[in-house]
């Protein structure tokens, strides 16, 4: 059924910290390897080996260059920053380009170097999601027990409406291929032409022939920086539900009053001046100052200097 | 958004059908309806075709068009659920004003179906327009025009063809206040067109910023998208091809559905040359047709946001 259930306490979700994250799209291709193998795969590309693959990922890394005042620790230390003015015209040369698009410049003094935030995007299991409302079958639904949006792929007519109505592009549609192959004409094709989302690895977090500890989704496994986390995001005495409190985790475009389960932790303020001291830094390690050497080290640096 | 064939296809001819069989009831209905028996069933047929051309076409917008049954399950929340129900339903009142006229029954009995008729029509392209109303995610598409426009366009370009009918068959039997009403209609839908594509080119689309919830941090612009390719989201939810055509698309609509069925009318009315509706209603279709392209070609999704900025 598409009416949503009675809200529940258990809300399973993951926390991405947007600090850590490198953008090495590991969870990508962990989601799409272990979700083409799992219980709802094969998730069919088209044209996977050739000049434009096209296929469905639960999982998708942005990255995002971030300007401004806020990407910087407030420290009260004068800023010592090579030539904010050349960095200035062409911050304003961009934006007067960008003018319709771009969005209103922040007040203030403007970091030089904009930070790289990499940012994984998915489904983020939304409490009150119109994607869910939306369907006409009931295929797309929300799981009472533990809150786990879900599409019944039996059910699903392939009408889009769902991902349409999230703005979050959780849901990709797997679409009959444009060029079938010689290769594809035994292949299961059951999926084609139904809608595709990230199932919090269902299959794998319920999964008791896994061992404990790979009881959880395959993107959170495979996260080199542990840039992901799992936990239930009911519980405030959940690992997950602390850290959010701690680094003040937030959700997403929370006025489209979906109330996403998933929550973003925001990246840290970068220390003052860190660039410009790595480029003071470096030409001091050239000229070493051999006369405030020990003397064996005086010698030892004489003998390899001949 | 991507403008898809069969859902454009399908609002405009279903929308036309709805709309010619929307007034035909009322006109039934009311008692006001000038030829019996196959002066009410050759409207009511073509209404039937363009009804069901646009059903059909609008499967063919389903990944899976053999399961569209189960789509009539979810009415209790799904507007797409409803207008499925809504226009099969509809099917019910239009067949019993064709066998009512067809055995030349009038009276209270013709009248009732009539009246089902206008109703079930008007509710399925109140539901149409509900399922784009619906989603939060396209602000183009929340703006307070979009009902009214809907019903407007579905009853201005219906009712051409049933004008265009009545002025072929019985020029002379025809009120006047039904071709003047029409015109009316095609101004005040012009009006509310122009002032719908003002407010979306005023509405400012969402930002990095605000997708990703960096807004506080500073200006965030989009380094790279997640692949290489295009994927699904970009294809059907950024779509920005022609968009830099739309001013000329635009102008050019208006002219098919409101300017020359206003002068057409205005023509026709004093020199009798009824061979000038149908051209019309086709014309207005037309018109519809591109108008309809550009809901959708227009319309910003809040996904696009999480993309890099690609020109128009």
């Amino acid at each position: 059924m598409t009416r949503l259930p009675p809200p529940a306490n258990k809300k399973l979700g993951l926390v991405i910290d947007l600090d850590t994250c490198v953008g090495c799209h590991a969870c990508a291709v962990a989601c799409k390897e272990w979700n083409d193998g799992g219980a709802f795969g094969p998730l069919p590309d088209d044209d996977p080996y050739g000049a434009e693959p096209h296929g469905v990922w639960f999982n998708r890394v942005h990255s995002y260059e971030v300007t401004g005042p806020g990407t910087r620790d407030p420290a009260p230390a004068a800023p010592k920053l090579p030539d904010p003015s050349a960095s200035g015209r062409r911050a304003s040369a961009v934006q007067s380009r960008e003018s319709c698009t771009a969005e209103a410049p922040v007040p203030g003094p403007r970091s030089p170097v904009p930070q790289m935030v990499h940012f994984p995007r998915s489904c983020l299991h939304c409490e009150t999601p119109d994607c869910v409302t939306v369907c006409p079958t009931g295929a797309s639904y929300k799981r009472a027990e533990d809150g786990i949006v879900l599409v019944d792929e039996d059910k699903c007519i392939g009408c889009q409406l769902c991902a349409w109505a999230c703005p979050y592009g959780a849901r990709e549609i797997a679409l009959p291929p444009a060029k079938p192959r010689a290769s594809d004409a035994g292949h299961k094709d059951s999926k084609r032409g139904t809608m595709q989302k990230c199932t919090l690895c269902v299959d794998r977090i319920y999964n008791e022939t896994l061992d404990e500890r790979d009881r959880q989704p395959a993107c959170v496994l495979a996260c080199p920086t542990r840039a992901r986390m799992f936990g239930d995001l009911g519980d405030p005495e959940s690992t997950v539900s602390k850290v959010v409190a701690e680094r003040g985790g937030y959700a997403l475009m929370p006025e489209f009053g979906y109330r996403p389960v998933n929550r973003y932790l925001p990246p840290r303020p970068r220390r003052e001046g860190a660039h410009a001291a790595a480029a003071v830094e470096a030409p001091t390690e050239a000229i070493l100052d051999t006369e405030r050497l020990p003397p064996l080290l005086r010698w030892l640096d004489k003998a390899l200097s001949r | 958004m991507r403008p898809a064939l069969p859902v454009i296809l399908f609002t405009v001819l279903s929308g036309a059908g709805y709309g010619l069989w929307c007034l035909l009831g009322i006109a039934l209905a009311a008692g006001i309806y000038p030829l019996p028996g196959a002066g009410i069933l050759v409207p009511l047929g073509f209404g039937f075709v363009l009804v069901s051309a646009g059903l059909v076409a609008s499967t063919a917008h389903l990944g899976r068009p053999g399961r569209a049954w189960r789509a009539l399950s979810q009415w209790s929340t799904s507007w797409l659920s409803r207008e499925g129900i809504a226009s099969l339903v509809t099917y019910l009142p239009m067949l019993a004003v064709g066998w009512l006229a067809h055995s030349g029954h009038a009276g209270w009995s013709l009248r009732a179906a009539g009246a089902c008729l206008a109703l079930g029509a008007l509710a399925t392209v109140v539901c149409t327009a509900n399922i784009y109303r619906s989603l939060k995610t396209v602000r183009a598409w929340r703006l307070p025009q979009v009902l009214p426009l809907y019903l407007a366009f579905a009853v201005l370009s219906g009712g051409l063809w049933l004008w265009a009918w009545l002025a072929l068959a019985s020029a002379r039997s025809v009120t006047l206040a039904f071709p003047l009403g029409l015109l009316a209609l095609a101004v005040i839908a012009a009006v509310a067109k122009t002032a719908y594509w003002r407010s979306i080119d005023c509405t400012p689309p969402l930002s990095a910023g605000d997708a990703t919830g960096l807004r506080h941090l500073g200006q965030v612009r989009g380094f790279e998208g997640p692949a290489s390719e295009e994927s699904y989201l970009t294809h059907e939810m950024a779509f920005v091809l022609a968009r830099k055509h739309s001013r000329r698309l635009r102008k050019a609509a208006v002219i098919l559905f409101a300017d020359l069925p206003v002068v057409g009318i205005a023509v026709v009315l004093p020199y009798d040359a009824a061979w000038i509706a149908p051209l019309l209603a086709i014309l207005c279709l037309a018109g519809l047709f591109m108008e309809r392209w550009l809901f959708f070609a227009e319309a910003r999704h809040a996904v696009a946001a999480y993309f890099p900025q690609r020109r128009s």
